[in-house]
């Protein structure tokens, strides 16, 4: 039988957000990869909500810029409105968000892809993988086409067997009515690949023609716009920006929700996938917060060049005739004329406990994955997985040593951790809450946290990584000056402080003491600190948080050593938990299963007690005797 | 936490009345030095040579606890190879339970079950041959330290830490649903409102830790629950053996539907008693809690006493009472013997293993056997109470007072107009704390929280 045979370093299934930073990243090290889409037309398409970024997911894209991926520069190009969120609140939870022109974001990036060096772009649909012996050897398509390969990453994100649901009506396609891919399922779980299937929603999209906005709430941009790249010059971005709009859903509509829940796919069992509990569609709200009689939504523009208006909130699989009848319930969606319908999607996923941390499969090898397929949601969960999973899958094409992200270093440490730790039974959304070190993993530091990291793998280049140490050394060097610079109680320095509500000097202190006042801070105090260096305000940035919640910073550094010392003590992986007969059966039965790769990550199992980390520790020290002996 | 220093007492507590306390690790010298006071008042043993025996007294502030003779032994030339502090007291039970609480209120870390042993071994002072035992001893310790600890824990103490901890993962998760959507949730006068719920929970765990002080945190004594069908009269039997008025009696079925708790004494022999809910089916919420809470405790108890009406035949419900006994350490009362008997002390004796009393509680008539019984079961050893309730209490009160200094720090960064998100680092350091009281862990109630509580995302 003739059929095309090709051979290639990578390839990559699937170009959305998680797939474009794996074949970038694959690509721009020096890795010949093929990356595989249903639609060109749809590369980097934004399905769901029109932003990017938010409470800690703006975190994952300043992560994914340091570490050298695309996204943070993609949005910074493409939005159309930037909000720094929690700005009244602590720096660890500051988070940017802007909301994105979505045609623009996706062209821009396929532009990206396209005109990069070692990337091929192909349409068409993957339906197997081929593995030997444990190894992937490569893929194949629907056509039957082979592509050999020495790495494969698959982002397939809700397309795998998708089907989209509203009322009693379903189509078997992925999201925007886009073909489904119906065949790869099967192929994994021949492999041996355990499969869940999950479910996620979006509302509907009105004509913009057809809101009366004077009924709603105006939503503006921030004054002064902070880019999401650390590369991009912050001048670059200070556009015109549109508006978002609020309004409130209100007893009626919820009547009329309540009134058709035995129509609503949800209720009548027809929809069997685990949907995600932080984004529930508007009849989950009204019917698990019954006592609230509103809830806000957002209308915001879906581009630049469209009419098409996204309805935050109200997100919803019910009936086409009900759904019309809720929306019009809204103040000002009264004549809303709906363009697109608001559908549930149900589709694919595995279990991703059957990765490593490095988002290999732990039985296959060279077979890596990301995104939605490893039961995360969101455009940044994905991109962030996308992006280590091709970081890995070509330094180990490269044959070098991979890198894994801690929890005490990045969130898409966590973010992986969580995923591969812990028991995850629907679409895994990132939040500040599930870090335990956020003090230390601030938006504003991620270029200090990870750039190295990215430079040591090849995705940033000498001369950002140069600037880096620069920056550094000026903070250090800062942070030394006004912890040791000494004030005393004269005329210009009480007066400044009686201006400024403080408390007046008795004795002398230091600027640093100064600085940690919660009235003040280091840029206020310029006024009275005569040898002040000129610094970028970055840098005067980290000089301002780190004096500032110095207390609370050491305290969480000092839990980051002692977490440390429990992820360095490896556990080899020809360990077997059978021999250990002093561990509790439960402990037993999950060890076996996760696999964990250190003591570290052993403990954050659930079912594995402290006691059964002792009895771990005492069990190397007793092998590491043996093996010396 | 390796590293740190541990402290605990390495002789069983027995009232002998003499005892050592061990402390081990980089701080354990500094830690001696803070609470040993030498006759002269002048000697200091950080300063005097390894393995030297020293006289002189353990102080808590100004006041003498215990005359002791403490041995000093730098690492590598001790048990676990660390610096250690061995202090021999004299003084009883009292005077050991005083001293290691001083240790630990001076720094030192209440030891964790095996962990003397653990770090012997780990730092390579133990035969390799010994791994096994090593392992086995940490296994079966913690797990008899958590049942222990768990079912010795008075049941009333239990519950305010519950209620504490539901208060704290509430307001953390209200806090990081606000983060989370701060466009949808504001803290705006939020810090007020939380300082003065934290300020309450301060109090409560202030009045916790005093009773730790007391040791009535502690159910001290053999955990003895009464179960029975409702109105078998056990109730009637707990304030006869109480001898007041303490449980409400009535002549309708289900009125206890709480949990009463009482220390007595019955022949020398002390018992922590626990009158529980009637178990039956039964459709009331309230009342199905009881029930519910009454199974759980008989589950903890050393001894089930089980009350049967005599006047009445047994029933499904009593099946389910005998099921629960099977197995179990159980005396069986046959009440209402000055009533005409529908149940008979051979109907039971068939069903059930332990011994069967005829009593009349209202008569007050064989309470005597009741005695003899529970002495004879006592001194065969049947049942038994635990010395490791007294290390349990001062790991409980370790853990409620750094609870508390959590709950301390949040009201200052409150007074001093620090941003929100701090507040739920030392709130979830509190909620930490006190789930060791109650053996739960954090795992994902925070998420959980967040979710069912607020209604969140777009």
């Amino acid at each position: 039988m003739n059929t095309l045979v090709e051979n290639t370093d990578i390839v990559v299934v699937g170009a959305g957000h998680a797939g474009c930073e794996a074949a970038l990243a694959c690509a721009r090290l020096g890795l010949d990869t093929i990356v595989f889409t249903v639609s060109v037309d749809s590369i980097a398409l934004m399905p769901c909500n029109p932003n990017i970024g938010g409470s800690s997911k703006g975190h994952l894209v300043r992560e994914i810029d340091a570490l050298g991926g695309e996204m943070g520069k993609n949005i910074d190009r493409t939005f159309i409105q930037s909000k720094m969120l929690n700005k009244s609140k602590g720096p660890a939870v500051h988070s940017l968000r802007a909301q994105a022109d979505k045609a623009e974001y996706s062209r821009r990036m396929r532009k990206i892809l396209e005109n990069t060096d070692h990337l091929q772009i192909v349409q068409a649909e993957v339906t197997e993988i081929i593995v030997e012996d444990g190894v992937l050897k490569g893929v194949k398509t629907y056509s039957g086409a082979v592509y050999n390969c020495r790495a494969c990453i698959l982002c397939t994100g809700t397309y795998l067997k998708a089907r989209c649901i509203y009322g009693d009506v379903s189509t078997y396609t992925g999201p925007n009515g886009l073909q489904a891919a119906n065949y790869l399922t099967d192929s994994l779980k021949a492999n041996g690949v355990e499969m869940y299937r999950f479910k996620t929603g979006t509302p509907a999209r009105i004509d913009k023609r057809s809101v009366d906005f004077s009924k709603m709430e105006e939503q503006f941009g921030d004054e002064r716009i902070v880019p999401f790249s650390f590369s991009t010059d912050p001048e670059e971005v200070q556009i015109e920006q549109e508006s978002c709009w609020l309004t409130y859903t209100n007893k009626k509509t919820h009547e009329i929700i309540r009134a058709n829940l035995d129509r609503s796919p949800l209720y009548s069992g027809m929809i069997e996938g685990t949907g995600p509990r932080y984004c529930p569609s508007i009849e989950d709200k009204v019917v698990k917060f019954a006592d609230k009689d509103r809830h806000q939504v957002f209308i915001e523009p879906e581009g630049l060049h469209t009419n098409e208006m996204y309805v935050g909130g109200m997100s919803s699989s019910l009936p086409e005739d009900v759904q019309h009848e809720m929306y019009h319930s809204v103040p000002g969606l009264e004549n809303a004329k709906i363009v697109r319908n608001a559908y549930a999607i149900e589709y694919d996923c595995i279990n991703p406990r059957q990765l490593s941390a490095t988002l290999e499969f732990k039985s296959i090898r060279g077979l890596f994955s990301g995104g939605q397929f490893n039961g995360s949601s969101g455009y940044e969960e994905a991109a962030a997985q996308g992006l280590v999973a091709g970081i890995n899958a070509a330094l180990e094409v490269k044959g070098r040593e991979q890198i894994i992200l801690d929890r005490s270093q990045s969130y898409i440490g966590v973010l992986i951790d969580d995923l591969v730790t812990k028991e995850n039974r629907e679409p895994y959304r990132m939040m500040t809450s599930r870090s335990e070190y956020r003090l230390l993993l601030r938006q504003d530091n991620a270029d200090l946290r990870l750039t190295p990291v990215g430079h040591e793998a090849g995705l940033v280049s000498d001369e950002v990584y140069r600037a880096l140490l620069e920056k550094k050394k000026m903070i250090e060097d800062e942070i030394n000056r006004v912890e040791n610079l000494h004030v005393g109680a004269n005329k210009t320095v009480q007066s400044f402080l009686e201006a400024h509500g403080s408390t007046p000097l008795k004795t002398s202190v230091t600027m640093g003491d100064l600085v940690r006042r919660p009235e003040l801070d280091y840029e206020m105090l310029k006024e009275i600190d005569e040898d002040r260096p000129e610094l970028p305000w970055q840098a005067g940035e980290q000089v301002n948080i780190n004096i500032k919640y110095e207390g609370y910073i050491k305290r969480q550094l000092k839990q980051v050593e002692q977490f440390r010392k429990l992820e360095e003590k490896k556990i080899p992986p020809d360990i077997d938990y059978d021999d250990i007969q002093s561990l509790r059966i439960e402990a037993r039965q999950k060890l076996k299963l996760y696999g964990p790769v250190s003591i570290g990550q052993a403990s954050r199992i659930s079912g594995v007690s402290p006691a059964d980390i002792s009895v771990l520790l005492v069990y190397l020290e007793q092998r590491r005797y043996r093996g010396g002996q | 936490m390796q590293g740190d220093t541990i402290a605990a007492v390495s002789t069983a507590m027995s009232s002998s009345g003499i005892g050592i306390i061990r402390i081990s690790g980089s701080e354990s010298f500094a830690i001696a030095d803070r609470i040993y006071s030498s006759k002269g008042g002048r000697k200091r043993l950080s300063d005097q040579k390894s393995h030297t025996i020293h006289y002189g007294f353990i102080k808590d502030g100004d006041e003498v606890i215990d005359e002791v003779l403490v041995m000093l032994m730098r690492g590598p030339r001790s048990y676990t190879a660390e610096d250690t502090v061995e202090i021999n007291c004299h003084g009883g039970v009292y005077a050991m339970r005083r001293v290691l609480d001083t240790a630990v209120k001076n720094g030192a870390r209440p030891a964790e079950p095996g962990e003397f042993t653990k770090r012997a071994f780990l730092n390579g002072r133990l035969d390799l041959s010994q791994a096994e035992a090593v392992m086995d001893i940490i296994q079966a310790k913690n797990e008899y330290a958590l049942k222990s600890s768990l079912s010795q824990l008075k049941g009333s103490v239990r519950e305010a830490v519950r209620s504490i901890r539901e208060k704290i993962i509430y307001h953390i998760a209200y806090i990081e649903s606000a983060l989370d959507d701060p466009e949808h949730i504001s803290l705006e006068g939020y810090p007020g409102e939380l300082d003065s719920v934290v300020d309450e929970l301060q109090g409560k765990l202030g009045r916790l830790i005093d009773s730790a002080e007391d040791g009535r945190v502690m159910a001290e004594g053999i955990r003895t629950v009464i179960v029975g069908k409702p109105n078998a009269g056990k109730s009637s039997l707990m304030n006869l053996l109480v001898g007041e008025e303490r449980a409400i009696v009535t002549d309708i079925a289900g009125t206890t539907r709480d949990i009463l708790e009482e220390n007595i004494s019955l022949s020398g022999i002390s018992l922590n008693i626990i009158d529980t809910a009637g178990i039956r089916d039964t459709k009331d919420v309230v009342e199905q809690i009881g029930v519910s809470r009454a199974k759980e405790y008989a589950k903890d108890a050393d001894l089930i006493i089980y009350v049967v009406d005599a006047s009445t035949g047994l029933d499904d419900n009593d099946e389910q009472i005998i099921e629960m006994l099977r197995g179990r350490q159980a005396i069986v009362l046959l009440n209402k013997a000055d009533l005409e008997a529908v149940t008979t002390e051979e109907m039971l004796s068939d069903k059930v293993e332990g011994p069967v009393i005829s009593i009349s509680v209202k008569e007050n008539t064989g309470i005597g056997e009741l005695e003899n019984q529970l002495k004879s079961m006592f001194y065969k050893g049947d049942i038994s109470f635990n010395d490791e309730v007294y290390i349990t209490n001062i790991r409980h009160k370790a853990a409620l007072v750094s609870a508390k200094e959590s709950l301390s720090q949040v009201r200052d960064s409150i007074a001093v107009g620090m941003p929100e998100d701090f507040y739920s680092i030392d709130l979830m350091s509190a909620y930490e704390e006190l789930g060791t009281i109650i053996g739960e862990s954090v795992g994902e109630d925070l998420v959980n929280e967040i979710f069912s509580k607020f209604c969140m995302g777009k």
